[in-house]
């Protein structure tokens, strides 16, 4: 538990590398998003082409 | 050498080749973070000073180096991009944006945490380090709401273009900002003469930190150069055939 506590500072260091996680996270999150997304429009748009050809 | 860069300056090329240097990017990165975290949280000695506090630099400077390096990664694209003309490179420019943005948010938000039991404040604004960090975030802020404003894309390229290139002189105002002005800040630890003023137990963890934020960056600023070339060249022959091949990554 001595450890965690950071000789006080705990709330101040775990806060800060919890946030680098999540900012970590979110990055991945989003970049992932927007190529599934792009993809898929993509591919309605072919088949709807491909649809009406 | 030139060759393999003029082949990976093509769209599809780039594409393909990206995807398989994300997971040599994303693997050790992950296990230089591991050994980052555990060393610098368990295994560094506390700080005369600022005892365990100072344990925040492990994210802290990683984060405020790689906020001027998506910078300078978006400023020197978006300049290639508007003199060669180089397609890619204005995807690379707008992948960077929001990275950058990311970074320099993580750099005054830890900033911040640690300015609190250190410096007794949140936020000091007579401190140039703390104000410069701050304009960066908003030309990060600029550059993307710029870039949405303008519906084609040419014109966008060139516009943040130019934005980008103007807001680069900021880059070494930042990093000078605790040399040239009177700073709350402490002066440069890692690069300066006579080499890092750091115990190494302290150090080592800490450049193992700036390794694996660098290849995690890396990883996640591919990812998203991927998504913005594929939504680019959406109307491409190349990319029709692999949409229709199945191909997924």
């Amino acid at each position: 538990m001595g450890g965690l506590a950071m000789g006080g500072y705990g709330a101040y260091v775990w806060t800060c590398f919890t946030l680098a996680g999540l900012v970590f996270v979110i990055c991945e999150w989003r970049a992932r998003l927007r190529h599934r997304r792009v993809y898929r429009d993509i591919e309605v748009r072919i088949k709807a082409l491909g649809d009406i050809q | 050498m030139w060759k393999f860069i003029h082949q990976l300056a093509s769209p599809p090329h780039f594409y393909r080749i990206s995807a398989l240097i994300v997971p040599w990017l994303v693997v050790p990165g992950l296990l230089l973070a591991g050994y980052a975290t555990y060393a610098g949280l368990f295994l560094a000695p506390a700080d005369y000073q600022q005892g365990d506090a100072f344990r925040i630099i492990y994210v802290h400077v990683p984060s405020a180096y790689l906020s001027m390096m998506a910078y300078l990664i978006m400023a020197v694209s978006a300049g290639i991009g508007l003199i060669w003309r180089i397609k890619l490179s204005h995807a690379v420019a707008a992948a960077a944006a929001p990275l950058g943005a990311w970074f320099t948010f993580l750099a005054l938000a830890t900033g911040s945490i640690w300015g609190k039991p250190m410096w007794g404040t949140w936020w000091e604004w007579g401190d140039p380090r703390l104000t410069s960090e701050l304009i960066m975030l908003f030309l990060y802020f600029g550059y993307m709401a710029l870039r949405g404003a303008i519906d084609d894309t040419t014109k966008a390229d060139k516009a943040s273009a130019v934005l980008a290139l103007v807001g680069a002189v900021n880059v070494p105002i930042i990093h000078f900002s605790v040399e040239w002005w009177s700073s709350l800040h402490q002066g440069a630890t890692l690069v300066k003469k006579g080499g890092p003023a750091m115990d190494p137990g302290m150090l080592y963890p800490l450049l193992a930190m700036i390794l694996a934020f660098t290849f995690l960056f890396g990883a996640l600023l591919l990812r998203r150069v991927r998504a913005e070339v594929l939504f680019r060249e959406r109307r491409t022959r190349w990319v029709k055939e692999m949409i229709l091949s199945g191909e997924s990554s």
